[in-house]
């Protein structure tokens, strides 16, 4: 069962989102780019992932405040296991482990 | 799954999401070069696309359990959970679409913040369509469409390595999408049986990203914007009410990385 007004929420929710996914794409793809914008866009996902990262395992709480977290302590082994072994997969597996066990410890 | 690397056809003959793919595709991808490294064998490329996709997956089946769990319990039904991963497709603007709504937030407050917590999908696609001058115009919108955080990592880390065609970023794209949107459903649908934080799964999304972000530590330039984007997003989250910390942050240290970067150039000659 789907509510009318929520339909409506949804797919407002949709184009407001789709929007910004499909315009670059069409506006910017197969033009000759910048140099400058070129680099600018080059250094964006370091900056993004970084971005999204860090808050994640530095701060937390209502209202958002600076914490040490078991998300931290966990993040330090999963970035060296991450940092030798370049394995996505491996990777989430590490994390999902130790963050479980520490988990149990504290 | 040694039988799969033995013998790649015998997924296209099983799998029929595979077969749409491939038929649908197969016209526009038939003549694209990408230089020597790139697959030119199909299923091989299809087989690409799965195993890129496998670890956003993993990280997506929990993450989409638990929003449907909490969907569910604010009164939304698996059929219109299921609806809202179809058309919305981003994970935190769905929790705090979700959280709005059982809080009694109008539809006009939950569309324009879930405009601006999605809006950092613009720079997403930005960085990508350097990679996408050859593809048609008629697949960017079927590509678009699946753009997030995840997709986006891993597609752009594999363009970059130039292994990588449209083909196998839009398995990536629609393996995950349909990952997340049967998660969410089946979370809807099975409610409280999900217990809270098993198994770690509450850091499976946070371990991807540790990973990703090696992947695009490819310098010092990049390491020095990304401190500067990680100390710029805490900073900024914990002043800034909302969501709009991830972008003002990313645009900044993006920014600062450019100048700077300009600068050494110069005195270097």
């Amino acid at each position: 069962m789907v509510r009318s007004e929520n339909l409506i929420l949804f797919a407002g929710m949709g184009l407001v989102t789709y929007l910004p996914r499909l315009l670059p794409l069409l506006a910017l793809s197969g033009r000759k780019l910048p140099q400058w914008l070129i680099d600018w866009l080059d250094l964006i996902p370091a900056a993004i992932l970084s971005a999204l990262l860090a808050p994640a395992l530095l701060t937390g709480g209502e209202p958002r405040m600076l914490q040490l977290r078991p998300e931290l302590f966990v993040s330090i082994p999963t970035f060296i296991f991450a940092w030798k072994t370049k394995s996505l997969v491996g990777t989430v597996l590490v994390g999902m482990l130790l963050f479980w066990l520490i988990g149990k410890i504290m | 799954m040694p039988f799969i690397a033995k013998n790649p056809n015998s997924i296209l003959d099983t799998t029929e999401p595979v077969r749409i793919h491939y038929r649908v595709l197969n016209t526009y991808i038939n003549n694209r070069t990408h230089g020597t490294k790139v697959e030119k064998n199909v299923s091989a490329r299809v087989m690409q696309g799965f195993a890129a996709a496998l670890p956003i997956c993993l990280g997506y089946v929990p993450i989409g359990l638990a929003f449907g769990v909490l969907a569910g319990k604010t009164g939304l039904t698996p059929a219109e959970i299921g609806l809202m991963s179809l058309l919305v497709y981003a994970g935190s603007s769905q929790f705090i679409g979700a959280a709005m709504l059982s809080a009694g937030a109008g539809i006009i407050p939950i569309i324009i913040t879930t405009f601006f917590v999605n809006l950092r999908h613009f720079l997403m696609s930005s960085s990508l369509s350097i990679y996408l001058g050859n593809t048609s115009k008629k697949i960017l919108p079927l590509y678009a469409y699946g753009i997030t955080d995840e997709s986006f990592a891993v597609n752009l880390s594999k363009f970059r390595e130039d292994k990588w065609g449209i083909m196998q970023a839009l398995i990536v794209n629609h393996t995950t999408n349909l990952t997340w949107f049967a998660s969410t459903v089946i979370g809807g649908i099975s409610g409280e049986f999900i217990p809270a934080g098993a198994f770690g799964i509450d850091y499976a999304l946070i371990a991807m990203f540790i990973c990703l972000l090696i992947f695009q530590l490819r310098g010092r330039k990049y390491v020095a914007v990304a401190l500067i984007a990680g100390a710029l997003s805490v900073i900024f989250s914990l002043t800034i009410p909302g969501n709009a910390y991830i972008i003002l942050a990313s645009i900044l240290a993006a920014t600062t990385g450019v100048i700077l970067g300009r600068r050494l150039e110069k005195q270097h000659g």
